[in-house]
């Protein structure tokens, strides 16, 4: 009933090409947006800020990129952990190094970095596909573990190994409270979710489906495989790289190469495929479950035990926490094995026949 | 000389374990298509269960023969393993068939936390040993030939049998019982294979047990060496590299290129490690790999792939 | 999916998020509360779980005791599982509750170089006891940081008197090689500055051999061992690392009383399994060794343990990993009593007025003995440029089923050498994080 596209002509190309045609879809999402930019730094108390907003829209970030190369190109990678990681290292020696180099900069140059390393790892795609290039792309991930633990000049000597920024700015704005920081990742990943919306889009994005669908065939009506896949690895890896630089500088403040470890890679992937492989919003829902999901088994369990009075101790939370999870993502791929956003069209084709689904 | 002959003799038997690991994701994935992230937690989970019963078993039936115990809890960590096997079957794989490879990965990895907290909620959280005998002092050969001898160690050397030994079997198996052909009949053509009558379900539950058994032994072996522990898991990261450089197909693959892996992980780690800094070994297995990759794309021993269009 | 199943799982997804919102302090706490830390599960949970037991254990004494001047403690596990993030989750997630956190202390290098930058923030005090950041020692910068009796750099400094001691003087150990076996993170590089110094200064070798995370492929390190023969070997591990490099070194023979562990490579489930084979093999004590006979382990026995009340197994209760765990939350107790003092007897302490109590801790023999503590440690004083408070080692050793004080005497870390690489790293600190560190005058406020 109001989910109706009825009386709503398309005169123009323009018109019929945007990225919502729908009227309500376009009122939902600035309606979203709003909210977003404006009700949650107003309500939202500090933990969620820190704990559970923030890492979500930097992983949200990470995983379109993720899922550009992996749903949109079809090259499967377990190396995501090690561009973010190059991003953040990049960007912070970007930043130490050229004084006086704004913070904008920085992070945005770290994810340039990512996207040239991208494509230097990319180059095994051209011969490797499948579960094979899945490993193979380990290697970039466990390199990258090994380079930044082992070669001080990327850490700028630092003993441990351990690194840290701080009195972060952008044109005057202070970024330390988490309202800032929310803020700042929040238009962050707007731009770039648009960025990669629209360029999915164009002809770039069609080239990638095309390599995705089918390679050979791809090749067949001129579209370079070489071209199409690796810009695919520097567009993914620039997105990932530049979430990489968000998470070292904004969400952590200080970190060592751990924080973006082999398991980083593994959840990334989870996201994508959760959420939906190919689409954007996937990418969001996909990152909303998979750092939500944890937290809430984990302080909703005792919860529930209480309820039952039963006392769970902690191993026995986080066992069962395990548990839940991988039981949770095994029922997710069986019941909708192209993931939520599949979920989330069901749901939006239902609603334009409701109330009169016959 | 003597040194690097020992360095050469320890990568080839940590390539024998390396090799048990992969040969659990080659078993599955030739029968099933299915690359099975899930094989650490089934080591560990199998590990876990040895262990916790040959421990148990004494107190309970208070049996003394520690040889009896060993026997008793490695059958019944088999059982398990079996249960799991046709849990994963009935549960998960029945309903995955024919998605993308992907998908399959990613359950596979929820099969793996589920495993991991069922294992360590059952059978708790600390360092296990398993006890089967191994002799843990090493032995020096060959003292007049080399300065200081020739070190060999004896539990790697017997760990290295035992695997030589189950792939020998598995052969056996494979080749001259009529479920292993039915077996080979299914990795060939799921379909041509259904079509003849033999039963797809049951050849998956097969399969996964017997990647099961594979991982009961892998982790009794690595149980044995390091302790049963959760980071049995990461054993799981070091079979990776060998599959994709044997190929994903093959049973000979998963073998040569365990030890390729073994030798040269161990060699670049001694011989090139302390030029850059050390601690390089896990990656350059993954380079290694990488680069046969660039040759072979579907690994040294795997089968073909044709593209039509 | 039908609308159904659909408004109940919208709905079950409401009822997990209210469960999120943290539940509100109440206007006044009436009782002291302990955010911990722990991981029970995990790679190193076989390490994580004693100390965690001991750390609650001792609160539920204090409680058994009657509080800290009749203010009662209340405590709450969260599970890091030793990962970063997690545990910077756990940080947001307790810190603000029941009236705000008095202390926390993460037994992870990591997660302390991540609560570094926020407890300043936030003005809750961190102990590190025995971990950390080593630089952290110099009040003056790391107002917050506390890392309570000893840093790996008084570890490694400590290590080379005792090998300087068995090779007969500072003199014979010109020339010697050591090989530093270390986990390759934060944790395993932190004694690295302090060896090559020392190696410069009396012209050792030392050799760096780091293993991956988590630690159980070490056949290469070893290999390396045997090749190059180094003298002495120093262990830098955790975990099943620990165990790991000692299977190996009995399995390529190298001669485990030539090793040598830090304190966290010197407890039960470290040697436990490998028994007869680490024979021998000595490790740093943070003091303290296994305790099953001090007072205030049979205190917990009969107080807590008695009623039925006991955290883990009983066994474990005196062993190396729970006394480290139970003197941790000792210090932090203390803080809080020290703070009670200027701050008012029986009132709940603020994060703030605890960093006051810990900078200005004083714990004598007389007051240690009182609390059962004899034979444990050894007196402990803090200031607002030291907090470390005491940089006294000793040496134990595994014979085989249990560990033993092989030398009765107290290694102390040379202070004179080790002060100027504190001051210098942490005026680096300082210098990055453009922070003025505070002046005695400020100090004494």
């Amino acid at each position: 009933m109001l989910y109706r596209e009825n009386g709503q002509f398309k005169t123009t190309y323009a018109a019929d090409q945007q990225i919502f045609p729908i009227a309500q879809d376009r009122w939902t999402i600035l309606g979203i947006l709003l909210i977003a930019f404006i009700a949650i730094p107003l309500l939202v108390d500090e933990y969620l800020f820190r704990a559970i907003l923030i890492p979500f829209l930097i992983l949200s970030l990470a995983a379109i990129g993720v899922n550009i190369l992996v749903g949109y190109c079809g090259q499967i990678t377990l190396g995501a952990g090690a561009f973010m990681a190059v991003g953040a290292y990049a960007a912070y020696n970007f930043h130490i190094r050229i004084e006086g180099l704004p913070l904008l900069v920085s992070i945005l140059l770290g994810g340039l970095t990512s996207a040239l390393v991208g494509i230097v790892f990319g180059i095994p795609s051209l011969r490797v596909r499948g579960l094979y290039l899945a490993v193979a792309t380990l290697a970039a991930q466990f390199f990258t573990d090994w380079v930044f633990l082992r070669i001080p000049w990327f850490t700028d000597n630092s003993s441990s190994g351990s690194v840290s920024v701080s009195n972060l700015q952008v044109m005057g704005w202070q970024i330390d409270n988490p309202v800032s920081k929310y803020l700042f990742c929040l238009i962050f990943l707007t731009i770039f979710a648009l960025l990669a919306k629209n360029m999915t889009r164009c002809a770039i994005g069609r080239q990638w489906m095309a390599i995705r669908d089918m390679d050979v065939a791809a090749e067949v009506i001129g579209i370079r495989p070489l071209f199409a896949k690796l810009s695919a690895f520097a567009v993914s890896s620039f997105f990932v790289g530049t979430a990489g630089a968000l998470w070292g500088f904004i969400h952590l403040a200080s970190w060592e190469p751990a924080a973006f470890s082999v398991d980083r890679s593994f959840q990334l992937l989870f996201m994508v495929i959760i959420g939906g492989l190919g689409t954007i919003m996937g990418s969001l829902f996909g990152a909303a479950f998979i750092v939500v999901l944890p937290i809430v088994l984990n302080q909703f369990l005792p919860a529930l035990g209480g309820v039952f009075g039963i006392k769970i101790s902690t191993a026995g939370v986080s066992h069962a926490e395990l548990i839940i999870f991988g039981g949770l993502i095994v029922f997710f791929l069986i019941k909708e094995p192209h993931g939520i956003a599949r979920l989330w069209s069901t749901g939006k084709e239902k609603l334009r026949l409701w109330p009169f689904p016959h | 000389m003597g040194f690097f002959l020992e360095t050469l003799i320890g990568g080839l038997m940590a390539g024998m374990l390396y090799s048990l690991v992969a040969l659990g994701f080659v078993l599955i994935y030739k029968a099933s298509g299915v690359f099975n992230f899930a094989q650490g937690s089934m080591v560990l989970f199998a590990a876990l269960a040895m262990a916790r019963f040959a421990e148990w078993l004494p107190h309970w039936l208070g049996l003394d023969s520690l040889w009896l115990a060993n026997t008793i809890a490695f059958v019944i960590a088999g059982a398990l393993m079996f249960v799991v096997a046709w849990l994963i079957e009935r549960l998960v794989l029945r309903y995955l068939v024919n998605q993308e490879g992907a998908t399959l990965l990613m359950a596979t990895l929820g099969i793996a936390y589920v495993l991991e907290g069922i294992g360590t909620s059952l059978f708790g959280n600390n360092i296990y040993s398993i006890d089967v005998g191994m002799p843990k002092e090493p032995v020096f050969i060959l003292d007049g030939l080399f300065e200081g001898g020739l070190l060999i160690n004896k539990e790697d050397f017997i760990a290295a049998l035992i695997a030589a030994l189950l792939v020998g079997l598995l052969a056996l198996f494979f080749q001259k019982t009529t479920t292993g052909r039915a077996l080979r009949a299914v990795a060939d053509d799921h379909q041509a294979a259904q079509s003849i009558g033999i039963p797809l379900n049951r050849i998956w539950v097969i399969i996964w047990f017997v990647a099961g058994l594979v991982a009961l032994v892998a982790g009794v072996i690595w149980g044995s060496k390091l302790g049963v522990q959760f980071s049995l898991v990461t054993v799981a990261l070091r079979g990776l590299p060998v599959v994709i450089l044997g190929g994903l197909t093959s049973i000979p693959g998963a073998i040569i290129g365990g030890l390729i892996i073994g030798v040269g992980e161990k060699l670049s780690e001694v011989y090139l490690g302390p030029m850059i800094g050390g601690g390089i070994e896990i990656w350059f297995a993954y380079q290694l790999a990488l680069v046969f990759l660039l040759f072979r794309p579907q690994g040294l021993f795997g089968e073909k792939i044709i593209d039509r269009v | 999916m039908n609308i159904r199943k659909l408004a109940l799982s919208a709905s079950l997804c409401t009822l997990a998020l209210t469960s999120l919102a943290p539940t509100q302090a109440s206007a006044a706490a009436k009782d002291q509360y302990f955010p911990v830390l722990v991981y029970r599960t995990g790679a190193y949970a076989a390490n994580g779980a004693p100390w965690a037991n001991g750390y609650i254990d001792y609160l539920k004494l204090v409680n058994a005791r009657g509080g800290i001047n009749g203010v009662k403690i209340i405590f709450e596990e969260c599970e890091t599982g030793y990962a970063t993030d997690r545990g910077v989750e756990c940080y947001e997630r307790l810190k603000g509750k029941n009236g705000g956190a008095t202390v926390f202390q993460p037994l992870s290098t990591g997660v302390t170089f991540a609560l570094t930058e926020k407890a300043p923030v936030d003005k809750i005090p961190l102990i590190t006891a025995g971990y950390g950041r080593s630089e952290s020692q110099n009040g003056a910068v790391f107002t917050w940081n506390f890392p309570l009796l000893g840093t790996y750099w008084v570890g490694a400094d400590v290590a080379i008197q005792y090998f300087a001691k068995k090779l007969g003087g500072v003199a014979n150990l010109k020339g010697k090689k050591i090989a530093l076996v270390y986990h390759d993170s934060p944790y395993g590089k932190e004694p690295i500055p302090v060896l090559e110094e020392l190696g410069k200064k009396y012209g050792f070798d030392v050799q760096l051999l780091p293993v991956a995370h988590p630690g159980v492929e070490q056949k290469a390190t070893w290999l390396q061992i045997r090749q190059h023969r180094p003298d002495y070997v120093l262990l830098w591990g955790w975990g099943v690392m620990n165990s790991t490099a000692l299977r190996e070194a009995q399995s390529t023979g190298y001669p485990r009383d030539k090793m040598m562990g830090i304190w966290w490579a010197g407890a039960e489930p470290d040697v436990k399994d490998v028994a007869e084979g680490a024979k021998g093999y000595s490790a740093l004590a943070l003091q303290h060794g296994a305790e099953p006979d001090a007072k205030v382990v049979k205190d917990i026995l009969s107080m807590v343990y008695a009623k039925g009340q006991g955290t883990g197994s009983k066994e474990e209760v005196g062993q190396v990993l729970y006394m480290r765990g139970l003197l941790s939350s000792m210090l932090g107790v203390e803080g809080v009593r020290k703070a009670q003092e200027r701050f008012g007897k029986g009132k709940v302490m603020t994060g703030e007025q605890v960093r006051w109590g810990l900078e200005n801790l004083n714990l004598d023999q007389k007051t240690l003995d009182a609390m059962g503590f004899a034979g444990v440690m050894r007196p402990v004083q803090t200031s607002c440029l030291d907090h470390m408070g005491s940089s006294w080692v000793r040496i134990e050793t595994w014979n085989g089923n249990k560990w033993e004080f092989s030398t009765p005497d107290w290694y102390q870390a040379d202070e004179k050498f080790l002060r100027p690489m504190v001051m210098l790293a942490s005026g680096k600190y300082a210098e990055e994080k453009k922070l003025k560190p505070r002046t005695p005058e400020e100090c004494k406020l």
